[in-house]
């Protein structure tokens, strides 16, 4: 299911010589427009990692080419929340522990908040704002767990809807038990496990 | 008043924002300039600063200030303070540095130089009463209520008047009696006398308590996380140190409070704070880790329970001893509500309690999800079990003779309730459950696993009264129900809000909730805490909407001759009974009271309703037909909320591991609003509440007080793999007789009942093996089941 080349950053074999090259073709004016979500604010310089270099990236969300000065340690996570303005996608720890993050990168779920965005480049990311169809038709998850009433606080929500998009991609005709299991990495404190998960069965019968 | 919504599910407004990812959380919102703030903490578990040196940090690119306990208001211990110069536990902000962003303030952060001597600390209760034990606090170990931060200690005689394994009792610093326990005893077929411990355990909510704030044209706009709505803004304001007027606080959606986020809380106003002396707007995130710090935390008991039986199972008398584990602040009043659940649930004939709240260097203490009533549930019902083991009745049995019905007498003072049904609690679940096949299934063997049943209750208080409700009838015919709860997430704030449409009799689909941002005209209501929402907020509104009949009646009235009495409404008209055709239609009345003024349009209002809601009448005046009133209907007693929970288990022997095969809850929450809402409260409640039986507790390293469980998989709220494949949920649906419209709340006692449930499953699985201490871990049971001795001393805490 991994990518094996995961494993390895890009970055990690950089050498100093390909570092200082990726320093100098830095664009800023043509990356993700000032006026979106910046993680530093608005004029001033950028200041993160003590002027660690930013690199120009194309990435693909939600069907959409998005171009954005991605920094060498920023994850999705951040990258989504704060520089694409898709603050959907929650950050509940940070450390890959509660899946309220949890993003589809090639259809398959990954916890954006431990997925470094260098190693996303030409992979096709999916939030939880690429579900719901233009004209508004929610994602047969998204009704399913309206209709089950999945969500209490909400703050898992995106991550839960996420990993049961990921599960019916794979096993469109999943029980309970296989429910449990592919959506055991996403956290829920509120506790409403059994509702997602009937609007897992919901969504299956209905796709 | 036609049953037109309660007791029918809907869909509430805010469920779409949460599937599609746009509703909005604190961090979620952005403002132009916007600085980060990170926030410096203590290392040590007590200490006082000696010196702080913050020049290299002030010189660094991108750093625009540093707060420091200097600077802040300052409250009078052992209220929680913002910032401190003298830190009481490990991971409490000693000063808040705001930068351009969150690298370069941690750099900062870095680079602060602080000098902090060492103090001396304690991480349980128990030692700290011992006489030459140490204080968390340099002023003393003791919270007294309205009295501030005194030491208590207790004599040698005390500690060694008591077996090995059982709780001593000095003086109490609480302590009440009723009835004479001492006959009961004498008279009882049986009494059990019992030693306990439950474990202090963190809120894990999922969204940490991040919050940004700015200032505008005089006022503080504060995009925070909390349960409530307009119940944290009197907190802010103090916090703050101005007028509630001036605050604007956004709280749409909270994700996740369990009452740590109940009412304003010191650490969100730090952004407020320095916003201020920045001039610019502060997003303030609050990590994972620092959660387990700041996000406050369930008190931990030592206690000591006797309980005195009849040959039929009846609780004659009760003695119960509790030694709370406060934090090192104000802590909570879980201690004395524990007591009061035991005299409510148990309808002892006499019971005497004696108590104490003792102060630890571990993170402060608030209320977590029946605070006090779910502990005790935990380490009482197990012993309920015990004692009907001895008498040769059946657990139910015991249960369903002692548990409160509509005559039950609660509290010290012994006094009334609204409602209660236990018994049909009890009844319902054990027929839904087929408790007597089930339990015919006890200690099944297979291979090395074997079959455990259980049967437990819980309780909260679920209601209180004298808040406001508000509501506009548009000119267009819309009608627009202000509602000042927060949204936690159990939709109490949209159900409540139906019953003013059911009142109106009016379309659902024609009303419009305004809620979750104070600057939209929020009527004066409680925090979402408590279990209360149902109870209260029905109220509210169902006063708003009775204001607003009567003056649709008056102006039809005015408008179409007779009397108000002789109007009815219906269909969004109020018509003239025997005379239907004599009527308007709600938007008319409402450009009628436009014109009209006065009352009917807000210009004018009732004299008891309190400032805040005044204020959002004065906004709204004009521009419609105004329902507003407060709640004077009467409420005499206690309003409790009550659940039973039944549960089976497969227990291995070997590995101490079990699996929960099947879980019923049952909910008393008066008549049912919201089936599909209370449907999610029964089960998830109880997935918090297998949480806090099995897996949950706070662990410190008792040499230098640092915390241990301070990340999800270490402190282990549950997952979905330690939960039933599916639960049911059932309830009495049997009318509170003091709410309008029946209706009361649930929220806590669906944990509780869950929690001890399951415990008593673990104990049955094991023959009748009572750990009397919560969480029960699966080393607990391999050393049970092995006959081994436990690894921990009896009365011992914090520690693995």
């Amino acid at each position: 299911m991994t990518d094996q080349n995961e494993c390895f950053l890009p970055e990690e074999r950089a050498t100093p010589s390909r570092r200082q090259f990726i320093k100098g073709v830095i664009a800023s004016g043509v990356a993700v427009s000032s006026t979106a979500y910046v993680y530093s604010s608005w004029g001033q310089a950028p200041a993160m990692g003590g002027g660690a270099p930013e690199r120009l990236l194309s990435l693909s969300v939600n069907g959409q080419l998005r171009r954005v000065d991605v920094l060498p340690n920023e994850t999705l996570a951040m990258t989504l929340r704060y520089k694409l303005g898709l603050t959907g996608t929650k950050l509940g720890c940070d450390r890959a522990e509660c899946g309220a993050c949890t993003v589809l990168i090639d259809d398959v779920a990954h916890y954006s908040c431990s997925t470094l965005t260098h190693r996303v480049r030409g992979r096709a990311i999916t939030t939880v704002e690429g579900l719901e169809s233009p004209d508004g038709v929610l994602h047969p998850v998204q009704q399913a767990f309206i209709d089950e009433l999945g969500p209490q606080c909400g703050f898992c929500t995106p991550g839960q809807v996420m990993s049961a998009v990921a599960l019916l991609k794979v096993n469109p005709n999943p029980t309970r038990q296989d429910a449990r299991e592919a959506m055991a990495g996403n956290l829920c404190r509120c506790g409403a496990y059994d509702h997602y998960v009937n609007g897992v069965m919901r969504a299956a019968k209905g796709a | 008043m036609a049953n037109l919504l309660i007791g029918k599910d809907f869909t509430p407004p805010d469920v779409r924002g949460k599937v599609t990812g746009r509703a909005k959380y604190a961090e979620d919102y952005r403002a132009e300039g916007m600085l980060f703030c990170r926030l410096l903490t203590s290392p040590m578990p007590h200490g006082r600063v000696r010196s702080i040196d913050t020049a290299a940090a002030l010189a660094m690119d991108g750093v625009v200030a540093i707060l420091t306990a200097d600077e802040v208001p300052a409250f009078d211990a052992p209220r929680d303070p913002i910032l401190t110069n003298e830190p009481h536990y490990v991971g409490e902000p000693i000063l808040a540095v705001a930068a351009v962003d969150e690298t370069t303030a941690e750099n900062a952060i870095a680079a602060i130089v602080v000098d902090l001597e060492p103090l001396p600390f304690t991480v349980d209760p128990l030692e700290s009463l011992r006489p030459d034990g140490p204080n968390a606090r340099e002023a003393g170990n003791a919270s007294i209520p309205r009295e501030g931060v005194q030491t208590r200690k207790w004599t040698a005689e005390d500690f060694a008047a008591v077996g090995a394994g059982e709780l001593p009792m000095g003086e109490p610093m609480v302590t009440w009696t009723f009835g004479d326990p001492d006959a009961g005893f004498a008279e009882a077929a049986v009494v059990v006398d019992e030693s306990f411990v439950t474990a202090g355990n963190s809120h894990h909510s999922m969204e940490p308590r991040t919050a940004m704030a700015y200032w505008q044209n005089g006022k503080c706009f504060i995009h925070g996380s909390n349960q409530s709505q307009s119940f944290v803004l009197p907190g802010l304001a103090d916090m703050l140190g101005v007028e509630p007027a001036s605050i604007v606080f956004i709280g749409e959606n909270c994700g996740g409070g369990f009452g740590s986020k109940g009412s304003a809380y010191p650490v969100q106003v730090i952004p407020a704070l320095m916003a201020k002396k920045t001039g610019r707007p502060v997003m303030m995130r609050i990590s994972r880790a620092e959660e387990y710090a700041v996000g406050s935390a369930r008190a931990g008991f030592q206690g000591r329970i006797k309980m005195g039986f009849r040959s039929d199972g009846r609780l004659l008398a009760c003695d119960l001893c509790i030694v709370q584990e406060s934090g090192p602040n104000q802590g909570f009043g879980d201690w004395t509500s524990a007591a009061a659940a035991v005299t409510f649930v148990y309808q002892p004939l006499a019971m005497r309690f004696r108590g104490m709240s003792i102060m630890t260097n571990t993170p402060p203490r608030g209320a977590q999800r029946g605070p006090g009533q779910n502990q005790i549930a935990n380490a009482v019902e197990p012993v309920l079990d015990k004692a009907a083991r001895e008498l040769g009745i059946d657990q139910v049995a015991i249960r369903r003779i002692n548990a409160p019905g509509l005559d039950a007498k609660y509290g010290e003072q012994q006094g009334p309730v609204t409602s209660a049904y236990l018994p049909e609690a009890l009844d319902k679940g054990a027929a839904r459950f087929d408790w007597a096949a089930k339990k015919a299934t006890s200690g099944q063997r297979r291979g090395s696993k074997v079959i455990g049943v259980g049967v437990g209750q819980a309780y909260h208080t679920a209601g209180a009264n004298g808040f406001d409700g508000l509501l506009r009838i548009s000119p267009e015919g819309t009608i627009y129900i202000h509602t000042g709860v927060g949204n936690l997430g159990t939709y109490s704030y949209a159900s409540t809000s139906r019953i003013a449409a059911e009142v109106l009799e009016c379309d659902w689909e024609h009303c419009v909730i305004v809620h979750g941002n104070s600057s939209r005209g929020l009527p004066w209501n409680l925090g979402q805490f408590g279990s209360n929402t149902s109870f209260t907020m029905t109220r509210t509104n169902y006063a708003a909407a009775m204001d607003a009949v009567a003056k649709l009646k008056a102006i039809a009235a005015r408008d179409l001759g007779g009397s108000a009495d002789d109007y009815d409404i219906g269909n969004e008209t109020v018509f003239r009974r025997g005379n239907p055709s004599r009527r308007l239609t709600y938007a008319q009345a409402a450009s009628r009271a436009i014109q009209l003024g006065g009352s009917f349009s807000g210009e004018e209002m009732a004299e008891d309703l309190n400032p805040m809601t005044k204020a959002s009448v004065r906004q709204l005046a004009g521009t419609g037909l105004i329902g507003a009133a407060k709640d004077t209907l009467e409420r005499v007693g206690a309003v409790p909320a009550l659940a039973a929970g039944f549960v089976r288990i497969e227990l291995d022997l070997e590995t101490g591991k079990f699996e929960i095969l099947d879980y019923l809850g049952v909910a008393d929450c008066g008549t049912v609003n919201h089936p599909q809402g209370l449907a999610a409260q029964v089960r998830s409640g109880a997935v918090m509440g297998f949480g806090l039986a099995s897996l949950e507790r706070q662990v410190y390293d008792p040499k230098y007080g640092l915390p241990k469980s301070v990340g999800l998989y270490m402190a282990k709220p549950p997952t979905y793999l330690d939960v039933p494949v599916q639960m049911d949920a059932d309830a009495v649906d049997l009318p509170d007789l003091q709410n309008p419209v029946g209706i009361k709340g649930i929220g806590e006692p669906v944990m509780g009942c869950a929690s001890s449930a399951l415990l008593c499953a673990i104990s049955d699985a094991l023959g009748g093996h009572y750990f009397n201490r919560s969480p029960v871990l699966p080393d607990m049971i391999v050393n049970a089941a092995a006959k081994r001795p436990q690894s921990h001393r009896p009365l011992q805490v914090n520690t693995d």
